[in-house]
């Protein structure tokens, strides 16, 4: 109950990591069962229809619900401290996100316990994601759950942008605060701009579905190619929502295990801006087959390559920060470092693709495949796991062990290079991707068994990292406040795990990477801006899960508001959207009362603060 | 910082009551963002019209339907509507919480007359030109773009009515102000957005 209620951010990560870990497990199982399904030629493990099922719900699964929530965990559970922050700007919105997303992901994979899975493709093309040629409710589950979920991100994303902006604790202005946090801040713009249009374009899609409009179906006067514009003018921003914290933890990671302030850090702020702001002017790269013509493939083919230049200048500043350095290779480094290089391969084939007339090849080829996995899995993932390694101890108040994690590492990057590496070579060769099987000796053979070996490998090294969470769990919370005792940030400077309110007195920052900065002057503490007081917190309350209940409820009626149940009944309670209004009016209800009754809070006083951590 | 939660001082107001407390603050600088979103929403939705506005399908097109009167009064409704919610703001900043209220109320009535026509216009196109979601892609895109705006209106409706109706229960204090002002900004917002459909669907339709 008490984890339903709260509107903590330490345990809304919490939270988001349980929930994005479990999506994580499913997607991973999906692609495993797909590597199975290719591991030989003319192999018949599953159906082509389960087959595109598959490919569809692990493209879907992994991004929307796998990865993206694991970095909402990260943020939530280190941007507060990272600035100094009692509290995020809006505690109850932060709790609403998490609870749209988690319900929006719930439905979507209802989709395999009800009736067949979306199977048009990750990115649902019309006019096969249309109802002529998905027939099934696959579709609907994909475009209304998504919505639910997506809506989760988008407030999440505010929250995150008014919390950096009018949270941050004296002294701390925009160019001291860590890497990580404006990353962070960036990726939240990035969703404020973005994420609207996938919303307009999945309420387009399902208005053609379900209310027979006809935005994409040519025989209306609608138009397919419009669908594309809509997704990848979201689709490929979504890509930098996803990187950019990575690069962000990478840029945290490297300069604490390397003993060296981060090299250019102002040339990294402004590369992530312009990272950002190029990732909006470049979604027609992903259509370059689609007939757009030469003037706009060239313009778009050369705005792509531009993002290789500020993206050069990270590579170079992660590699200037190790020169020199007293580099540990502690497991959250290893995969900083293992980042790298696998990072700058997915860059490279990334430029190789913008290359309009090399596109034409590549297209829809396991090159494509090969690449954006080496930017998602080699770049997001190895990234996520750093973080995850690095920030454990501050989350959980437990150090997670070294040994378990460097063999999570070895394994995991072995798997992920057989995997990928090979693929590359397989989109050249002329394996198109989204195909259930292929034709022997063809020299497809050998290069699939190795890419589906490498898969399973993988999958051993995120075993390997679940067994480790569960040893660590098992063990005594004893993690000092700096575990690895050269941490630079504002967070390293409060226990672990850290108490309810964070900083029992708001700390005063003097300078980039401010309690390194502290430490070199000889404090082993902040200075604090205010004396000990009270201190105010949010209440905990039922209502964003009561409203996202209602949101779920509202998605399933209008997602079945056409069928026929064979039962007067269930017809009447859905054909007349009576199952969409009364999910909408909980939502609506559960707004109201939080209009009417005010949340006043609490205060903790300062006979109540005690320096340890309070949870577990 | 430690003024996170703070009740009238003295029963007095501060000048700028939705900006004396963090909480307060927090809300406009949030409020904005989401304007910023939904400036993303909208903007899609105004490409996908002008995408497909001349998809008419043998359908009626944009010239033949639109009646400018009906629509020019729609307008200048809700352009009333926007000046109202002003004079509720600088009531506010006066302190003057029935006037306040007396304004937002107005403001809501001519909401309520706004959507009215709207609603109206739609039963019209509906009923006597048959003119439907599904008659073209630009009848889905019309309905879509013009509809998304009346949800908004009728969202806005509900929502100051909420507001006033917690003047009434609570007062004028710092934790009721920054409510009303963003409810406000977010009136202002669909203003704007009207302003646009006006000249983009129903001008442009009339001209182009």
């Amino acid at each position: 109950m008490d984890w339903i209620t709260t509107v903590d951010h330490k345990k809304i990560a919490v939270l988001y990591l349980i929930a994005g870990g479990f999506f994580f497990g499913i997607g991973g199982i999906e692609a495993i069962l797909i590597r199975i399904q290719l591991m030989k030629p003319m192999n018949n493990f599953v159906s082509a229809q389960v087959f595109n099922e598959l490919i569809t719900m692990h493209g879907t699964t992994m991004i929307f619900l796998g990865v993206m929530p694991i970095i909402f965990a990260v943020m939530n559970a280190v941007v507060p401290l990272q600035i100094g922050a009692r509290d995020v700007a809006f505690p109850f919105v932060n709790a609403l996100g998490f609870w749209t997303f988690l319900f929006g992901g719930l439905l979507l994979n209802l989709s395999w316990l009800m009736g067949g899975a979306p199977d048009a493709g990750w990115t649902s093309y019309t006019p096969l994601s249309g109802s002529e040629y998905s027939g099934t409710h696959g579709v609907d589950f994909y475009t209304i759950g998504l919505q639910i979920a997506g809506l989760g991100t988008l407030i999440g994303g505010i929250n995150f942008l008014a919390t950096i902006i009018t949270m941050r604790a004296p002294g701390m202005s925009y160019m001291r605060m860590p890497m990580f946090t404006w990353t962070t801040f960036i990726t939240s713009a990035i969703i404020l701009f973005a994420f609207p249009a996938i919303t307009v374009g999945l309420v387009l899609l399902t208005f053609d579905r379900i209310l027979g409009a006809n935005f994409f179906d040519v025989a209306g006067g609608g138009n397919p190619v419009l669908w594309q514009h809509i997704f990848w003018i979201f689709g490929h921003p979504e890509v930098y929502i996803l990187i950019l914290p990575a690069f962000g933890i990478i840029s945290e990671v490297i300069p604490t295990f390397a003993r060296k302030r981060l090299f250019g850090y102002s040339s990294m702020v402004f590369a992530t801006i312009l990272i950002a702001f190029l990732g909006f002017m470049v979604w027609a790269h992903h259509m370059f087959t689609t007939g757009l013509g030469t003037v706009a493939n060239a313009l778009f083919s050369i705005s792509t390559m531009l993002i290789a230049v500020p993206t050069g200048i990270k590579i170079f500043n992660w590699l200037f920060t190790m020169w020199g350095g007293q580099i540990r290779f502690t497991a959250a480094n290893l995969f900083a470092v293992g980042f790298v290089p696998t990072f700058v391969m997915g860059g490279v084939t990334g430029v190789m693709l913008a290359s309009a007339p090399a596109d034409f090849q590549f297209h829809d080829t396991y090159f494509v495949v090969a690449h954006f996995h080496y930017v998602i899995v080699g770049g997001l993932v190895l990234g996520l796991f750093s973080g995850l390694h690095y920030w454990w101890p501050k989350m959980f108040g437990r150090v997670l062990s070294e040994t378990l994690g460097k063999w999570t590492f070895w394994t995991f990057m072995i798997g992920f290079q057989l995997t990928f590496f090979v693929q590359h070579f397989l989109g050249l060769m002329g394996m198109q991707r989204r195909i259930v099987t292929y034709l022997p000796n063809q020299d497809f053979d050998l290069l699939n068994l190795v890419s589906s070996v490498g898969a399973f490998l993988m999958g051993v090294g995120v075993i390997l990292f679940l067994v480790n969470i569960v040893i660590t769990t098992r063990k005594p919370a004893d993690a000092p406040n700096d575990p690895w005792e050269d941490g630079r940030t504002l967070e390293w400077s409060i226990p672990s795990p850290p108490p309810e309110y964070n900083f029992k007195q708001t700390p005063l920052v003097r300078g980039i990477d401010a309690y390194w900065k502290e430490k070199m002057a000889g404090h082993t503490e902040m200075t604090p801006a205010e004396p000990v007081g009270s201190i105010h917190m949010p209440s905990a309350t039922p209502l964003p899960f009561v409203m996202s209940v209602g949101i779920f409820i509202a998605g399933l009626g209008l997602m079945f508001s056409k069928d026929d149940f064979g039962n007067a009944f269930m017809n009447g309670l859905f054909n007349n959207y009576i199952v969409v209004i009364i999910g909408l009016l909980i939502t609506f209800g559960a707004m109201a009362l939080r209009s009417l009754y005010d949340d006043h809070g609490w205060h903790i006083e300062p006979e109540d603060q005690d320096e340890k951590g309070v949870r577990t | 910082m430690t003024t996170s939660h703070a009740e009238p001082v003295d029963g007095k107001l501060p000048h700028e009551p939705e900006k004396a407390t963090l909480e307060g603050r927090n809300k406009l600088v949030g409020f904005w963002l989401f304007l910023g979103g939904e400036t993303v929403l909208f903007g899609t939705l105004f490409a996908t019209f002008l995408a497909l506005r001349g998809q008419t399908n043998d359908g009626p097109t944009a010239n033949e339907l639109f009646h400018l009167p009906l629509v020019a009064a729609a307008t200048f409704i809700l352009l009333v509507s926007s000046l109202t919610s002003v004079f509720a703001i600088q009531a506010m900043h006066k302190g003057k919480r029935n006037a306040l209220a007396l304004w937002l109320s107005i403001t809501v009535v001519l909401g309520l007359g706004f959507l009215g026509l709207e609603i109206y216009e739609f039963y019209e196109y509906v009923k006597h030109k048959e003119f439907g979601m599904t008659t073209s892609a630009f009848s889905s895109a019309f309905y879509t773009l013009v509809g998304f705006h009346g949800a908004h209106v009728a969202f806005g409706i509900m929502w100051i009515g909420l507001i006033i109706g917690q003047l009434f229960r609570k007062g004028l204090t710092v934790v009721t102000a920054p409510k009303v002002y963003v409810s406000a900004m977010y009136w202002h917002f669909i203003d704007v957005v009207w302003v646009f459909i006006f000249t983009v669907v129903y001008l442009l339709g009339k001209v182009g």
